[in-house]
């Protein structure tokens, strides 16, 4: 057998294989297998297997019954692994019924209504995330996130409650508003970095404070943000005209925001995979020495990949503002996805497609952690331990195949 | 790894390129052209926003052994005089430039001093600005930056880049908060808080050098598992258990004898709690050990070629090992200053990004331990401002002066530090051949 796996350098049938020709192929079947056992694919999913197993564990072991069995551990064995089963399998059945399929209602929108709620949740993640992302193409490493939305969400706020207009003009100009300011905002720290070299990770650190004391500022003033009469940093909710419109009826809570970041995901593969920008953002990414002796201009590229990233994230801020909480601007309307989208994009590798991927579990994992916590009273915490290994145990495939004995990938 | 790395020049390099043959020192023209600019906004807002009165500065608290009498100056003079010596310390600077010497650090350090006390004269006038608090406050705060920076410079000379400051600062304040609790001493809390902090680096270690995992990856997702698993342990086991496992005992001020009774300076630099004391000994450690020792020249060069130590016969990984987890014991150690020393228990998230602000520190550092600590200072400097200005008001909205820290360090950052370059093979895993 052994043979047939080191085989599949050579599809052509063997002489050995010649003179039994109805048999199946073993090598074909094999590499397939084995592709399959080496890919990408199944590391992935066996590094989810895994992150789910380090999370079961902290379920149980925080869990009171699973504690107090663990005291006669050795006189009732049975009671402890039953304790055990309990608190991981309400977990993870409440986080399930959290985030795709609720089993216990009976109609159907109730039932359907959780998957909705993903949806809405990802929708950010996947928009901040295909920004970074895009970054992390060119070289860039964009933590100013926070910061991008905060500007763009504050800017498209003011559009939304400040101006009469119809929908079909107020909604699309809050939106460009939105995105522009974050793409300004992101642009400082490209155009500083091209023409001064100042670091981009300083930078955008930087302004993510300056931009949450603009904002501060903003909604502590009357005739900027601030809701008239009111003391507390928040502004007026948005008019009617400019809210995103919900795409399933009242009775979800999803909004055009999706739509919007499928949209952004078909562009941005686009722009990569398709554009001359994009190739240039791939070669800078690569060895900006060398896209400079090749003719690209590195420190233009930065610019607009920055412009373009800040543009994406300020969409996710446009998104909380004027879909998911259109009942003012707040100092906290980046909900920390400034910095879940870091991890998306390192999940889904910087790629269109796989960020939507990890955009959509994210999203889940954000609705499900909360049922979690008000069905089982589990801290919504466990959430992000479980993201951040599943990030982790991906992006070293060699540890995941060490700890199931695989056979390593071969090299290219 | 390309995003931490930057290129060798850009089409917007200053001066003109050397020619071949020729030895041509190239000054930049930045330092002299952000100098005059401060200057000139210094100078722009004392002519717009002209304020009469008095601002007085406290030189001591009463618990000093020195009284020194509080200094009441006129605003405005002080403040004019004051963008006087920022001008001709400018003008100094463009000399230097002209003479094609560069600017050195104390003149922009006298500037960056000048400039502060015009504007802050500026700013309180009419009040009292206690001036020992505000620096003793600031250095308190700038502990844990300190300590984090120190860490990330370690890591990254070693060549391993430590974005996971952040996750060592917590989970340092987790366990010394839980240690301390149990043992009813701070002691042990801040070696737990210390071996917390190494932890974190093992498995940034684990990764990054042994998987060869992008670091930076690694680094902000380790900082992202350390705030899941203390919110997690912090709601389901300290909060019900709050009396046994987050009732830390914290350090208390313990004045140096003769030190502590200088005027001025002993109030801020030596009535402070032993952490402070700690993080003295620990700067000078780690500066002279990177740079007077053996193990630090090999800590460099690892860190700048790996090959060519490994060629001479270090081991590279196993000295980079070894670096990070020292580097993550003394970022842990910055994380004891939460629970040791600020409040007396352990909260979800408690660092509020501070890891991140090293990490700044760091770079604008240049990779230099004493450089590193400065910044690091700064920025201490700035988040204790905020509670000053709160007090005393000020003539411009709290949020401006809140994000001018934030503000000038992109300034010097852009033009005062201009390109900074790290260790060479920063971020870069290596594979012995």
């Amino acid at each position: 057998m052994n043979d047939a796996v080191t085989n599949d350098q050579a599809p052509a049938p063997s002489e050995k294989d010649a003179d039994k020709p109805d048999a199946p192929e073993p090598g074909k079947g094999h590499s397939v297998m084995r592709q399959i056992v080496a890919g990408d694919v199944f590391a992935g999913v066996l590094a989810v297997v895994l992150a789910v197993l380090v999370g079961s564990i902290m379920v149980a072991a925080t869990d009171d019954a699973v504690r107090e069995s663990a005291g006669y551990l050795f006189a009732r064995p049975g009671d402890f692994l039953s304790a055990v089963w309990d608190a991981v399998w309400g977990a993870y059945t409440a986080l399930f019924r959290g985030a795709v399929y609720n089993n216990l209602v009976s109609d159907f929108s109730t039932q359907i209504r959780p998957l909705t709620e993903t949806l809405k949740f990802a929708a950010p993640l996947i928009v901040a995330g295909l920004g970074v992302g895009l970054g992390f193409r060119a070289g860039l490493f964009n933590i100013g996130g926070r910061g991008q939305m905060l500007l763009a969400g504050g800017a498209a706020g003011y559009v939304g409650f400040n101006f009469d207009l119809p929908t079909f003009i107020h909604l699309p100009l809050a939106i460009l508003v939105g995105m522009v300011v974050g793409a300004l905002w992101a642009g400082i720290a490209g155009l500083l970095k091209a023409r001064t070299g100042a670091h981009e990770v300083i930078v955008t650190i930087m302004l993510n404070y300056v931009a949450y004391y603009l904002l501060f500022y903003a909604l502590s003033k009357e005739g900027l943000l601030q809701a008239p009469g009111s003391a507390n940093p928040k502004s007026l909710p948005m008019k009617e005209s400019a809210v995103l419109p919900d795409i399933l009826g009242d009775r979800f809570n999803l909004h055009l925001g999706f739509v919007l970041a499928l949209v952004a995901v078909a562009y941005v593969w686009w722009l990569l995979n398709r554009s001359a920008l994009g190739y240039r953002i791939r070669a800078v990414g690569e060895n900006p020495n060398a896209a400079r002796s090749a003719g690209i201009d590195v420190g233009r590229t930065w610019v607009t990949v920055m412009l373009l990233a800040g543009a994406l994230v300020g969409l996710a801020g446009v998104n909380q503002v004027l879909g998911t909480v259109p009942d003012g601007v707040t100092l906290d309307l980046d909900a920390s996805i400034g910095f879940d989208a870091i991890t998306v994009a390192l999940l889904g590798r910087s790629r269109p497609l796989g960020i939507l991927a990890a955009g959509l579990l994210f999203g889940a994992f954000k609705a499900g952690g909360f049922s979690m916590q008000a069905a089982e009273g589990i801290p919504v915490d466990i959430v992000l331990v479980v993201q951040s290994l599943i990030v982790l145990f991906i992006a070293a495939p060699p540890l995941v195949r060490a700890i199931f004995r695989l056979p390593a990938k071969e090299a290219k | 790894m390309s995003t931490l790395t930057d290129p060798t020049s850009t089409g917007a390099s200053p001066g003109p390129a050397a020619p071949t043959g020729e030895v041509v020192t190239l000054v930049s023209r930045k330092t002299p052209v952000v100098l005059g600019v401060l200057t000139v906004g210094l100078a722009l807002i004392l002519l717009f926003q002209p304020e009469s009165g008095e601002t007085t500065l406290r030189l001591a608290r009463e618990t000093d052994f020195f009284q020194l009498p509080d200094l009441t100056l006129p605003t405005m003079p002080t403040a004019w005089a004051l963008t006087i010596v920022c001008a001709l310390l400018t003008g100094e600077s463009v000399r230097r430039y002209l003479a094609k010497k560069r600017t050195p650090m104390w003149l922009v350090a006298i500037y960056a001093i000048a400039w502060m006390t015009g504007f802050l004269v500026w700013a309180a006038v009419g009040e009292t600005l206690p001036v020992v608090g505000l620096l003793a406050g600031s250095l308190a705060l700038a502990v844990p930056l300190v300590f984090g920076a120190l860490g990330g410079v370690l890591g990254e000379r070693a060549g391993v880049v430590n974005i996971a400051i952040d996750g060592q600062l917590l989970f340092g304040a987790f366990a010394a908060a839980v240690v301390s609790s149990m043992t009813g001493s701070p002691w042990p809390g801040l070696l737990a808080a210390s071996i917390a902090g190494a932890l974190v680096a093992l498995i940034l270690g684990l990764f990054a050098i042994s998987y060869f995992v992008d670091q930076i990856i690694v680094g902000v997702v380790l900082n992202v598992l350390v705030i899941g698993i203390t919110s997690f342990l912090f709601s389901q086991v300290l909060a019900p258990n709050a009396a046994d496992l987050n009732t830390s005992a914290r350090f208390k001020v313990v004045p140096i004898p003769v030190l502590g009774d200088i005027p001025l300076i002993g109030p801020i630099l030596f009535r402070q709690t032993p952490v402070v004391y700690v993080l003295y000994i620990a700067v000078a450690v780690v500066t002279f050990a990177l740079y007077r020792t053996r193990w630090g020249l090999r800590v460099r060069a690892v860190g700048e070629h790996p090959m060519a130590a490994d060629t001479v016969g270090i081991k590279v990984n196993r000295t980079r090992y070894r670096t990070i987890l020292i580097a993550g014991a003394v970022a842990g150690l910055g994380g004891a200053f939460y629970t040791l020393v600020s409040v007396p228990q352990f909260n979800r998230e408690m660092t509020g990004g501070a890891g991140y602000i090293a990490l700044a520190a760091v770079i604008f550092g240049k990779w230099d331990p004493i450089r590193a600590t400065l910044a690091a200072l700064l920025f201490g400097f700035a988040s204790n401002l905020q509670g000053v200005l709160s007090v005393i008001g000020s003539p411009v909205p709290s949020q401006f002066m809140l994000m001018l820290p934030y503000v000038v360090t992109i300034f010097a950052v852009a033009g005062l530090v201009g390109r900074s370059r790290p260790p060479a093979a920063d971020g870069v895993p290596y594979r012995p051949q």
